[in-house]
């Protein structure tokens, strides 16, 4: 895809730490190795057997699972890079990717910082500096409140000046985190609490700035990178219009519908801001688009290489991360802006833990089964890509952030890469937690698409025939099936190994429990064997299956090995994957409570909120009434499913 | 008789040089008339028996089984299918156990629900007491029917899982259950035995277990009880108020703490019935390979094809008419692999087919009756008996007999004699042996066909079978005929119609207590099958029966 001469020969680094974990580090650690540089993991313990501990050369634990004791721990990843010789740290996302007391620690130790300096760090992390500096620059900027002032009084007053909507951002924030909408004045003050709440747990800082919420905004952000040598170029822009709760779902590059002449002018938009606080390395300036007017306002800059990183790479054939190291080595950046050309289209999904059907609720536990789309490229290009941290069977969203994976997609054109797309997430085998995979393949791509259509997409689907039949049959011929038991190691005669379900003049009956996201139910079958098949009788489910009471399906020549099944079920063959489900998986979320038994509360004021390591959700009185039962306190872990409080209504008042 | 016209149609390539095996329809035309007869008389038997069967698994009502939900507990079937695995045939026992035997009680099952089950990949024999039932005590057809299936586990070396849940003797029927050698007392002779013989014993106390019943847990290798509903005592609260004055809870007196903690009866706690399962599961797994040496069976990896025609074809194979004569083939054609019989001497004694076939791979030899018994077709029986105890092979043994042939000239041939050789073949012969009673079962045949007295590792019968010491209308020919003379010695004269009444009376009876369910609530068999299930109830018997192990056979004195 690229033009020009490219460097042969690997950057001058000797040692490479990763300080992250996850995809990102696997990714991070995927492009050293292929640089042939050696690498140095870093993990919490409850990463002992995550999966970019196996993709580095050297790996050291750096403390207990909680991220302020390991992945946030300074002075231990320090140590850990002084004591192997590292000469380069690169901090993926998040964690101590933007925190300049860190890039400043490496400076003084003498190890390159894979980022920018810490200066940029600190121009950019402060929003309203970052607004001032832009604004001086020419480049121009949303209307807000980015004061010092945090009273409430204030705030509120700032809040009507400009006009609502309003969000409400931590002033440190970023990626969602520690921001909030309030839709009305109504709604300001819990939104302000819920910001602060977050911003503080999450950065230590609860000043938070607001800013006007264009209504129907477009998300265009914008990939640069300079060098040390005072070049920066851009490599395109990335629309991230489809979010929910500000959290980016999907991403896609480039940017539909834009001239090759706003394209420039918003690339040199970029680069102008770059340059403007003296950046180095990979960042990210974010605009926001009015899709009325066609102007674009400087949101903020993300000093760090993002997570849809991804699509840039797809359609530019730039790996990102060797450029990154490339220049933290102090070499020139390998392409002129000239040199770089766009290649088709791309997008990428990141796959989540978490519950559509219960507002996004993040989920954790157990991932029991992960098979990404067959034949996907991981960690480099392809029509179908995979970015993935985790191996199947581990945990997920217990310690950290809930995501599983992000599918990344490139094709000829827009339409061509959205089918991919389409089908590379229909083959994504996900089981043992929720996700928003099928949320996301029924979605479509407009930044209000999912507000505006959340029924429809949330709509619960009950399993059809196929399924139903297929989890009978997995429950009447289980992989244990002739097994040779573990004793004897003499395999089961038959007919005994068959599963027939075999009963003397009366049927088997079985109670088929499955969890088909996002409905959820079970069904009683009786169970006939007859002959190598089965045949399921009398299946009755709760609406819409299109198994009624009546039901009687034959199955034949089934065929079920640890993972898969397959059976002919009235003259069809119809095969599925399955993962036995194990029980008494824990899911470990914080909680906050509000209230406390007795309490008298208004209807839709918030009783508890539970956090499940990056997201914030309150669970809010649904009805007027006194509190009249606690499950919960503060900190305390709860699993999904648990009653956490109960609210009685108040008895119908005696009307005089 | 193989039908040759169908022969080698559709087969190619290798199968087609063991055609001569294969059989065809064997007469039967599912299309006829008579096909369609005896399809719908023996769909009238099968409602019966479903019928009757769905009574029993209801166990004691509605009523009973909601006391018994309420207090987490499950019924025997749903205690046995969360043991077994999932998927795993249950091969149960004698469903009509108890049917019509106490008068006004009706114990359905028999109180108690026994068959075969794999856990593990591993065939065990489980007892399950129906706490529904009259508190799950034990009528005298529970013992008998508990007491059988320590043979048939003992006889197979199945571990045995008792699910036990139950009051204890019935007291007033004392003396049916009590002292004689098979009573109650069996039972714990029964696991003393087997544990000593490496066959593993195992107790799962669900609910209560007094009296002579705290022994099976006592008796068991190892043992389970569930906190709250399972209490083991020798003497309950009442007894205990009356002999001491003293006043005790059951659960003070005999609960899981208790035994678990200080009196050490019991080895495994469990919170609730599913965990009390899931461990008596993990208690099979853990099970060694016993005293047998683990070797696998030759067979036990083999492929095998299913019989030809449909198994629902057995259903119309008997003809209405008991007197018609209809060919075994047709049997064979529907339950061996690939319809594949081996006839050996099918031109001799051909009122007795024998013969080679397999059953889901396993090898087997078929006696199967195809009319009277002459004297050739008793030698070749015993021949053929003979010959498949040489080979180790299990014989299956198909009944459908009226007896031997009688006559003067038939004693003069010696036909006792030979009858005598096919007995004492058939007694002796060591290998897994199964009968399955199609028709009538009479006289001496039922001796020399493998009946009950014989031994058989299982013995089913289908619903139109007949099981008696002669026929129905042979009985009356013969009891009328021994009247008249009598009232012609005393010169008393017999009107027509006393006769008529007299010979019918003998019938009806014969008939009443010929029937399937008469004698399977006696536990003369193992259970009625529906035709339809024979393959599979067949094979399920004869892979448990061949857990065993080979034997050698040692026969005695044949009279030449």
């Amino acid at each position: 895809l690229t033009s020009g001469p490219l460097p042969t020969q690997p950057p001058a680094i000797s040692k490479l730490l990763v300080a992250n974990r996850g995809e990102i580090a696997c990714r991070v650690l995927t492009s050293a190795r292929k640089l042939g540089i050696p690498s140095v993991a870093v993990y919490s313990e409850a990463d002992r057997a995550a999966k970019h501990v196996s993709l580095a050369d050297e790996a050291f634990c750096i403390g207990p699972a909680p991220a302020r004791d390991s992945y946030l721990r300074t002075d231990r990843i320090l140590e850990v890079a002084q004591l192997t010789g590292t000469t380069a740290v690169h901090p993926g996302y998040g964690f101590l990717s933007e925190n300049t007391d860190f890039a400043a620690a490496l400076e003084g130790a003498g190890v390159a910082f894979v980022g920018p300096p810490a200066s940029a760090i600190r121009s950019m992390g402060n929003k309203s500096e970052a607004k001032a500096l832009m604004s001086a620059a020419g480049v121009p900027v949303v209307p807000g409140y980015h004061g010092a002032d945090q009273a409430d009084e204030r705030l509120q007053a700032e809040a009507d000046r400009i006009g609502y909507p309003v969000l409400v951002k931590a002033v440190l924030g970023g990626g969602g985190k520690g921001m909030k909408l309030a839709a009305s004045r109504a709604e300001f003050m819990d939104a302000l609490n819920s910001a602060r709440r977050e911003a503080l747990a999450g950065f230590g800082d609860d000043r938070v700035l607001l800013e006007r919420y264009v209504q129907r905004p477009r998300h265009v952000e914008v990939q640069v990178m300079a060098d040390a040598h005072g070049a920066a170029v851009y490599l395109f822009e990335r629309d991230c219009s489809v979010q929910r709760r500000h959290q980016k779902v999907i991403e896609e590059a480039p940017a539909p519908g834009i001239s090759e002449s706003f394209r420039r002018s918003i690339g040199e938009s970029a680069t102008a801001a770059a340059t403007a606080v003296g950046y180095r390395n990979a960042g990210t300036v974010e605009f926001i688009m009015d899709t009325a007017t066609g102007e674009y306002f400087f949101m903020e800059m993300n000093t760090r290489l993002q997570v849809e990183h991804p699509v840039s790479e797809a359609i530019s054939g730039v790996d990102l991360v060797e450029w990154q190291l490339r220049v933290a080595a102090g070499e020139r950046l390998p392409l002129t802006q000239d040199q770089l050309r766009i290649g088709g289209h791309a997008f990428e999904a990141r796959i989540y833990a978490e519950n559509p059907a219960n507002n996004f609720l993040p989920a954790g536990g157990r991932l029991l089964r992960w098979r990404p789309p067959p034949g996907a490229a991981e960690f480099g290009p392809g029509a179908v890509r995979v970015d993935s941290g985790i191996n199947q069977g581990d945990q997920v969203g217990v310690h950290y952030d809930p995501m599983i994976a992000k599918l990344i997609v490139h094709g000829p054109t827009r339409e061509a890469a959205l089918r991919t797309l389409h089908a590379a997430l229909g083959e994504t085998q996900v089981a043992g937690l929720p996700t928003n995979i099928e949320f996301m393949r029924r979605g479509g791509v407009d930044t209000s698409f999912i507000a505006e259509h959340e029924d429809s997409l949330l709509e619960r689907v009950a399993p059809g025939t196929d399924e139903l039949c297929l989890a009978a049959l997995i429950y009447a011929a289980p992989h244990a099936s002739g097994e040779p038991s573990a004793s004897t190691k003499v395999p089961c005669p038959e007919p005994w190994r068959q599963p027939s379900a075999f009963r003397v003049n009366h049927p088997a009956r079985a109670s088929v429990g499955f969890g088909h996201a996002p409905a959820t139910g079970g069904l009683e079958l009786d169970l006939v064997g007859a002959g190598g098949g089965v045949t399921l009788e009398g299946a009755a489910l709760a609406e819409g299956s299109g198994l009624g009471a009546e039901a009687r399906v034959e199955a034949r020549h089934v065929e079920v090995t640890a993972d898969r099944v397959s059976a002919e079920l009235a003259g069809r063959r119809v095969r599925g994957d399955y993962v036995m489900h194990v029980c008494g998986e824990e899911e470990v979320l914080d909680l906050w409570v509000f209230v406390s038994v007795g309490d008298w509360v208004e209807e839709g004021q918030p009783l508890v909120a539970v956090e499940a390591m990056k997201m914030e959700h309150a669970v809010c009185a649904p009805f007027s009434g006194n509190v009249a039962e606690l499950a919960a306190h503060v900190g305390a872990q709860v699993d999904d499913g648990h009653q956490l409080a109960l609210v009685e209504a108040a008895p119908a008042e005696a009307t005089a | 008789r193989v039908d040759w016209s169908r022969l080698g149609r559709g087969i190619t390539g290798a199968a087609a040089l063991d055609a001569s095996q294969v059989l065809g329809t064997c007469g039967l035309d599912p299309y006829s008339d008579a096909y369609a007869a005896s399809a719908g008389r023996m769909d009238g038997l099968l409602s019966r028996l479903r019928a009757d069967v769905a009574h029993a698994v209801e166990g004691g009502g509605p009523k009973a089984v909601q006391r018994h939900h309420s207090r987490g507990k499950l019924l025997p079937r749903e205690r046995i299918q969360a043991l077994i695995d999932p998927g795993s045939p249950f091969l149960e026992f004698s469903q009509l156990a108890g049917k019509g035997l106490y008068g006004k009680d009706d114990v359905p099952a028999g109180g108690i629900v026994t068959g075969i089950g794999r856990v593990h990949g591993r065939l065990v024999a489980i007892v399950a007491n129906d706490a529904t039932v009259k508190g799950g005590t034990y009528f005298p057809i529970t013992v008998k029917k508990h007491v059988r299936l320590q043979e048939i586990a003992e006889q197979c070396r199945l571990p045995c899982i008792y699910l036990v849940d139950s009051g204890g003797a019935n007291l007033p029927r004392q003396a049916d259950v009590f002292p004689d050698r098979d009573h109650f007392g069996r039972i714990f002779y029964n696991q003393a035995r087997m544990s000593a013989a490496g066959i593993s014993q195992i107790a799962v106390v669900l609910g209560s277990c007094t009296a002579g019943g705290a022994y099976v847990p006592a008796m068991a290798d190892e043992s389970i009880i569930v906190r709250g509903n399972g209490t083991i005592f020798l003497g309950g609260p009442p007894l205990v108020k009356a002999a001491t004055g003293e006043d005790v809870s059951a659960e003070e007196l005999g609960g899981a703490e208790l035994h678990c903690t200080t009196s050490g009866l019991t080895d495994h706690m469990a919170e609730n019935e599913q965990h009390a399962l899931s461990l008596a599961r993990n208690i099979v797994r853990n099970l060694g390979p016993g005293t047998r040496a683990a070797v696998p069976l030759p067979w036990a990896e083999g492929a095998w094809e299913e019989p030809r025609f449909p198994a629902a074809e057995l259903r119309g194979v008997v003809p209405t008419d008991a007197r018609q004569p209809w060919d075994v083939r047709a049997v064979l054609a529907r339950v061996l692999d690939g319809s594949r019989f081996h006839e050996f001497k099918a031109q001799y004694g051909t009122t007795l087919v024998t013969g080679f076939g397999s059953l889901y791979g396993q090898p087997v030899g078929i006696v199967a009756n195809n009319g009277i018994l002459f004297s050739e077709s008793a030698l070749k029986g015993a021949h053929f008996v003979q010959l498949c105890s040489q080979r180790g092979i299990p014989l299956i043994f198909l009944q459908n007999i009226n007896g031997f042939m009688v006559g003067k000239k038939y004693e003069a041939g010696g036909i006792a004699k030979d009858g005598a050789k096919m007995v004492m073949a058939v007694a002796n012969a060591a290998v897994p042996k199964i009968t399955l009673l199609m028709g009538g079962s009479f006289g001496a045949g039922n001796y020399g066909m493998c009946g009950r007295a014989y031994s058989p590792d299982f013995l089913y019968m289908w619903p139109n079978a007949r099981i008696s010491v002669m026929g129905g209308e042979q009985a009356a020919a013969v009891l009328h005929l021994l009247e008249s003379e009598k009232r012609e010695r005393e010169g008393r004269p017999w009107p027509t119609e006393e006769q008529e009444a007299f010979k019918k009376a003998i019938k009806d009876r014969y008939d009443a207590e010929g029937e399937p369910s008469f004698s399977s609530a006696r536990l003369w068999d193992d259970g009625v099958i529906d035709p339809a299930d024979t393959r599979m109830v067949l094979g399920l018997s004869l892979a448990a029966a061949q857990n065993r192990g080979p034997r050698s056979s040692q026969f005695g004195v044949f009279r030449m």
